[in-house]
């Protein structure tokens, strides 16, 4: 039982991921790359503050600031420098990486010495339950922040921008600037994912964001298809659906370990899933 | 409202596919004026319309809005005085938001969009109320999203959220190509009557010479990149269908 409350966990801490996969997704009809390394980034900067006994409240406003660096410079990249979207979040996530080990110094800091929001707050003894209560009113926070931003004018605008580009523009909104500040948006929620798994997990590798960003695909991926069957058209049940998808993607991997599947393959598991998730909507038209 | 001096829009410049696509046009619309622009196809009708926009800008020469120079001006900065409606359909809307979405949006062109929720009971009703009067049944479907909706419908809706905000110039790309004949007579009939009751400077492009010989108080011939016909209003209504035909053959 307790192998499911970790991937329940897990897929809480990376909701913040979905839902900035999902934003990204609003305004590039892509899913941004950037995300592998601010990820990264958000865990990096969270080792690294926690190892040289930063406070803990200024932690979470720096990596969330990183993230949107990242992801503002991916959106300057893209509509300044004309350079498509997929290509400029490579860029940026290859040159992060090497951002990331200069700041660690070393591939691997743990941080099981140190204090984290895990072991300060304490809302229940066991420590399972303990950090599903905070992860839990970080998840909520965030949905209640995103959803009200997203029924704002400013965010309905952003969702229009990846819909029609043409039309947004002749309603007299700079989509480049929309563009940056989505991106920005965007990464710095990724990076809020990589800030709270680092503390769960208790260490922060560099390598923990290789392939992350099919994590948040699969995620937004499974809650899209739910929306298209359903016809959902709430801003907050598509929210609640995208989290539920990063939840549903973690209990699947986690199904997938229990039956005994070799933790090597979890990678060539995740991208089959991811396949099967995405080519099921296309089977299903098909068909009608 | 509307001056073009001297503009010239080359593509390409240079490269063995120059084009020039406006070459050289002054043009003076007056406030009110309808202007009805047809031509073959690459005579640089679309360009003109583009550069009115905003959408590209002119190699040379400079244009004016309601005495504004709006010549380096990006499109986004132009819409508190111009709304566009576009040949596809799909461009003028966002299909996978709601027509209330749509509509907040069109609400707020000429204006920031700030952090605040703009739509509440007050604004449905008022959107709703507009939507009645194409009478296409759609006022109870504004939850609906865009996508869900037919070209004819959006092409309608276009036109009326160019009007939900104070607008000045209105821009009419081949409004009805993309349309069956009944849904085009609908969307031409909406636009003539907003630019009536709004009192607007429009501009329609236009391939269906029935359309052009309807509506309108003065008419343009385009061909290469320059005007080879104008007539004004009194000329326009001497005209006959068949002298519209003449022209292109």
């Amino acid at each position: 039982m307790d192998f499911y409350l970790t991937a329940l966990l897990q897929g809480l801490c990376f909701s913040a991921l979905a839902l900035g996969i999902f934003i990204s997704m609003k305004i590039f009809n892509i899913p941004d790359i950037t995300t592998d390394g601010s990820y990264t980034l958000g865990a990096v900067v969270t080792a690294v503050m926690i190892t040289h006994h930063q406070p803990t409240y200024i932690i979470l406003p720096v990596v969330i600031v990183a993230g949107g660096l990242a992801g503002a410079l991916t959106g300057i990249i893209h509509t300044k420098l004309k350079i498509n979207a997929l290509l400029a979040g490579i860029l940026v996530m290859t040159a992060l990486y090497s951002v990331n080990l200069t700041l660690m110094g070393t591939s691997n800091l743990p941080l099981n010495n140190f204090p984290t929001i895990f072991n300060l707050l304490n809302i229940s003894a066991d420590p399972n339950h303990n950090t599903f209560w905070i992860v839990s009113i970080f998840v909520i926070i965030i949905t209640i922040l995103i959803g009200y931003l997203l029924k704002t004018d400013f965010g309905i605008a952003m969702r229009a921008t990846g819909n029609s580009e043409s039309m947004i523009r002749s309603l007299g909104v700079n989509t480049d600037r929309m563009k940056i500040t989505g991106l920005a948006l965007a990464n710095a929620l990724t990076a809020v994912s990589g800030y709270l798994i680092s503390q769960n997990q208790g260490f922060t590798d560099i390598s923990m964001g290789i392939g992350i960003v099919i994590v948040g695909l699969g995620s937004v991926i499974i809650a899209e298809t739910l929306i298209n069957w359903f016809r959902i058209t709430s801003v907050w049940l598509s929210l609640i659906l995208v989290l539920a998808g990063a939840v549903i993607f973690q209990l699947v991997l986690a199904i997938t370990l229990e039956i005994g599947v070799d933790a090597n393959l979890l990678k060539l598991v995740t991208a089959g899933f991811v396949l099967v998730i995405v080519s099921l909507p296309r089977l299903n038209f098909k068909s009608r | 409202m509307i001056q073009i001096t001297n503009v010239h829009k080359i593509f390409n410049s240079g490269k063995p596919n120059q084009v020039n696509a406006v070459n050289g046009i002054n043009l003076k619309i007056k406030t009110e004026e309808f202007l009805v622009i047809v031509g073959a196809n690459g005579s640089g009708k679309t360009t003109l319309l583009d550069l009115v926009a905003g959408s590209i800008s002119p190699t040379s020469g400079n244009i004016i809005v309601d005495d504004k120079d709006v010549t380096k001006l990006p499109d986004y900065k132009r819409s508190k005085w111009i709304a566009r409606v576009f040949q596809n359909p799909m461009s003028g809307t966002a299909s996978d938001l709601s027509i209330l979405d749509n509509f907040r949006l069109a609400t707020i062109r000429t204006r920031p969009k700030g952090l605040s929720i703009g739509i509440n009971e007050t604004f449905k009703n008022q959107v709703k109320e507009k939507i009645s009067t194409l009478g296409l049944g759609l006022e109870n479907k504004i939850e609906q999203q865009m996508g869900t909706l037919s070209g004819g419908q959006r092409q309608a809706l276009t036109l009326l959220m160019s009007v939900m905000d104070n607008c000045k110039v209105l821009l009419l790309d081949e409004p009805t190509a993309a349309l069956d004949p009944r849904s085009a007579e609908v969307v031409m009939r909406t636009a003539e009557e907003l630019i009536r009751d709004y009192r607007l400077t429009a501009i329609l492009i236009t391939h269906n010479l029935k359309d052009a010989y309807t509506y309108g108080n003065r008419i343009i011939l385009m061909g290469e990149g320059q005007i080879q016909k104008d007539l004004d209003a009194g000329e326009k209504g001497a005209l006959k269908q068949n002298d519209l035909f003449d022209w292109f053959s």
